[in-house]
C-alpha cells in the first residue's frame, strides 16, 4: 500500500518507520526542516518538505497514486483542509485526520472527514481496560463505531444475582452473549447474572461508560 | 436595517477594522482572536461588542460565540486554513447562512466554491488592480 503521512513529531515518524517494515511504500510531509533532515537517513520512507494542505506539493509526493492519507499536523484546521484536498483533489480512497482537539472527531465526521481522536481513544483505555481488571478484551468495531467488551463478573458486582433488564443497560446497549462454564447463553431480559460469567457486551462508544459502570460497579 | 449577529474571527488589521465598523452602525458583533492583545485594535469609542480570546478551530469556542445564531461569520485570521475551517464548520455544522473567509493562498479557492463557501483572495484582488493599472499603462501609451 502507498501511504503519504503528513505532519511531524516522534510517533508519527516511529509510524511511518513501522509501515514502512511491513512493507508499505511510505511517504512522509512535514514542514519541519530539521525533523526531516534528521530521520532523512534513519526512516524507510520519501521524505517531502513542506505544507501538505498545498494541493502542488501534495500531487509531487505522490497524492494521486496514494491509497491512504493520514493527516497528523498539530493544527486541526491544516489537518482539515489537507483531508479536503485529499479527498476531493485527488481523490484519495482513504483519508483519515488524526485530530488534536477531541471535539473535532465529530466536527471532522459532519465535514465527510473520517477522524480519530488519541485522546479519546487513550482516555478509554484508561478509563476502561488499565482500572477495570475484569475486562479480557476490548474491540472496537464499526471503525470504531461500536465497542465489543468482554466482561468477568465477580462476587462483589452488584450485577451478579440481577436479571438482565433489572440492570438499566442504556438504549444503545445490550449483552449479546453470556459465557457460563461450559454454556453459551445469548440472554434474554430474564437472564440471570451470575458470579464467573463473561459478559459480551456490545455498545456505541457514548454507552459504553455507562454500560460498563453499570457491570462492574461492587456493591457496599 | 435590521440590526445583525455578526461573529469575525481574528482581530487583525481586517478584522478590527471590519468590528469596529460594524459596530458603530449598530449590528451585535462578537470577535474572536486567540491572541488578547488584538483586541487592543478595538477602538473603544466605536466597538461595543463582546471579545472572546480563543482558538476558533475548536468548536467549543465557537460554541462560546453562539456561532449557531449567528446571521453572518467572517474568518479573517492570518491562517487560511483556520478561516476555511471556522467558514466550514459555521456552514455545514452550524447552519450559518453567510459565510466569507479570507484566503491569501488563490490555489484551493475552486475546491471551496465546490465546498459551498464563499472567499475573497486578497491576492487576486490587488493582482486585479494592478493589472488594471498594466492595462490602462499600455492602452494609453499606445503610440510609444
Amino acid at each position: 500500500m502507498k501511504a503519504l503521512l503528513l505532519g511531524g513529531g516522534r510517533p508519527l515518524w516511529f509510524l511511518a518507520q513501522t509501515l514502512a517494515r511491513k512493507g508499505h511504500a511510505v511517504t512522509v510531509v512535514s514542514r519541519d526542516a530539521h525533523e526531516c533532515a534528521h530521520f532523512a537517513n534513519r526512516v524507510a520512507a520519501t521524505i517531502v518538505h513542506g505544507d501538505a494542505t498545498d494541493p502542488g506539493l501534495l500531487e509531487d509526493a505522490g497524492a494521486r497514486s496514494a491509497q491512504l492519507v493520514l493527516a497528523a499536523m498539530a493544527n486541526d484546521a491544516d489537518n482539515l483542509v489537507a483531508c479536503q484536498v485529499a479527498q476531493r483533489w485527488f481523490a484519495v480512497p482513504r483519508v483519515i485526520a488524526l485530530v488534536n482537539d477531541p471535539d473535532n472527531q465529530e466536527v471532522f465526521a459532519a465535514l465527510g472527514v473520517q477522524a480519530i481522536s488519541t485522546v479519546v481513544t487513550v482516555a478509554s483505555l484508561v478509563e476502561q481496560r488499565v482500572t477495570i481488571d475484569q475486562v479480557t478484551n476490548l474491540i472496537p468495531a464499526a471503525d470504531g463505531r461500536v465497542t465489543l467488551t468482554e466482561i468477568t463478573l465477580e462476587e462483589q458486582n452488584t450485577a451478579v444475582g440481577r436479571r438482565v433488564v433489572e440492570l438499566g443497560l442504556p438504549r444503545d446497549a445490550l449483552i449479546a452473549v453470556i459465557t457460563r462454564a461450559e454454556q453459551t447463553i445469548v440472554p434474554r431480559g430474564e437472564t440471570q447474572l451470575q458470579v464467573g460469567d463473561r459478559v459480551l457486551l456490545v455498545a456505541l462508544p457514548e454507552s459504553h461508560p455507562a454500560a460498563l459502570r453499570l457491570l462492574t460497579t461492587n456493591g457496599g | 436595517m435590521k440590526s445583525l449577529y455578526l461573529v469575525i474571527v481574528g482581530c487583525g488589521r481586517l478584522g478590527s477594522h471590519l468590528a469596529n465598523l460594524l459596530s458603530r452602525i449598530g449590528h451585535r458583533v462578537v470577535v474572536i482572536d486567540k491572541n488578547p492583545d488584538s483586541f487592543h485594535k478595538l477602538a473603544a469609542e466605536s466597538f461595543s461588542g463582546t471579545r472572546i480570546e480563543g482558538d476558533a478551530s475548536e468548536a467549543a469556542v465557537l460554541r462560546q460565540a453562539r456561532v449557531d445564531l449567528a446571521d453572518l461569520v467572517i474568518a479573517a485570521t492570518q491562517a487560511d486554513n483556520v478561516n476555511l475551517m471556522v467558514a466550514s464548520v459555521a456552514r455545514r455544522v452550524f447552519r450559518v447562512e453567510h459565510v466569507m473567509a479570507r484566503v491569501y493562498d488563490p490555489a484551493r479557492e475552486s475546491m471551496y466554491h465546490e465546498l459551498g463557501l464563499e472567499t475573497v483572495c486578497p491576492t487576486l484582488i490587488a493582482g486585479e488592480a494592478f493589472l488594471d493599472l498594466v492595462r490602462r499603462a499600455s492602452g494609453n501609451g499606445g503610440g510609444r
